[in-house]
């Protein structure tokens, strides 16, 4: 139970967007990017998949499916530590794994922006 | 089960677990497996990202990339990743079902349509992923 206006609904929300991204997208992808393209089953010139990549949908589809899971795994992973017992370090450990969801939100803008 | 004062909120009381309570029972261990799985979804896609920046600095750099991943220990990750990302996606949907209530005038769709639904939706959107890989990659 809190008293008063929190940020906490915030990462919620983004906890709970990410879970439904990862949930729907991230098997297939794991599939394809994990297994099917490194074992040869699909092959895929560099050039393709470039172009591919390059266009603009796609990188907002790219930017939705790296950036929002990172907020699902602060969340969860966050709560792992206090379930074990973290409690005393509550505040940092929210501060570090958030903090860790943002930058990899900047990352992925970045690698995206550049292509 | 005693309890502690929270050091952050005085008069707030928390249960004091042990470290190793999601051992004690199959379901809590089960419970402790599907919040791991946010771990192996997140490093796959950090590995993802490393793979578009690879593909942006040139077919060299792609293809040694791509030599890596074949790496038997690479390929062991994505197996076991694969295996937590489908438990997160049967456990979420499923949830799904409960989380979200849908009412129809007095009627209510059972949580078990609503995780039907999710079920489908999950699917074609597989689908037309691998279809669009197929086709466009």
């Amino acid at each position: 139970m809190t008293t008063g206006r929190t940020i906490e609904p915030f990462w919620w929300a983004l906890f709970a967007a990410g879970g439904m991204v990862a949930a729907l997208l991230v098997p297939v992808h794991l599939f394809l990017h994990g297994l099917a393209v490194p074992l040869g089953w699909i092959s895929l010139s560099h050039s393709r998949m470039l172009a591919l990549v390059a266009q603009p949908l796609i990188k907002v589809y790219l930017f939705v499916l790296i950036a929002l899971p990172l907020y699902h795994w602060a969340h969860r992973f966050r709560f792992i530590l206090e379930d074990i017992g973290l409690h005393g370090l509550r505040t940092p450990i929210a501060v570090l794994f958030y903090g860790a969801a943002v930058v990899g939100t900047a990352a992925t803008l970045w690698v995206l922006w550049r292509i | 089960m005693t309890t502690v004062p929270r050091a952050d909120r005085p008069g707030l009381y928390y249960p004091k677990l042990s470290t190793t309570w999601w051992l004690r029972h199959p379901r809590y261990f089960a419970f402790m497996l599907r919040e791991l799985s946010s771990v192996f979804v997140a490093i796959f896609l950090v590995v993802l990202l490393v793979e578009i920046h690879q593909l942006s600095r040139g077919p060299q750099a792609y293809a040694a990339f791509l030599e890596m991943l074949r790496s038997p220990g690479w390929i062991v990750f994505h197996v076991v990743a694969l295996a937590f990302a489908l438990y997160h996606s049967v456990t979420w949907l499923t949830l799904a079902g409960v989380v979200q209530v849908v009412r129809l005038g007095e009627y209510q769709v059972p949580p078990k349509l609503i995780a039907a639904g999710a079920f489908v939706a999950w699917g074609v959107a597989s689908l037309v992923v691998l279809l669009f890989f197929l086709l466009r990659g």
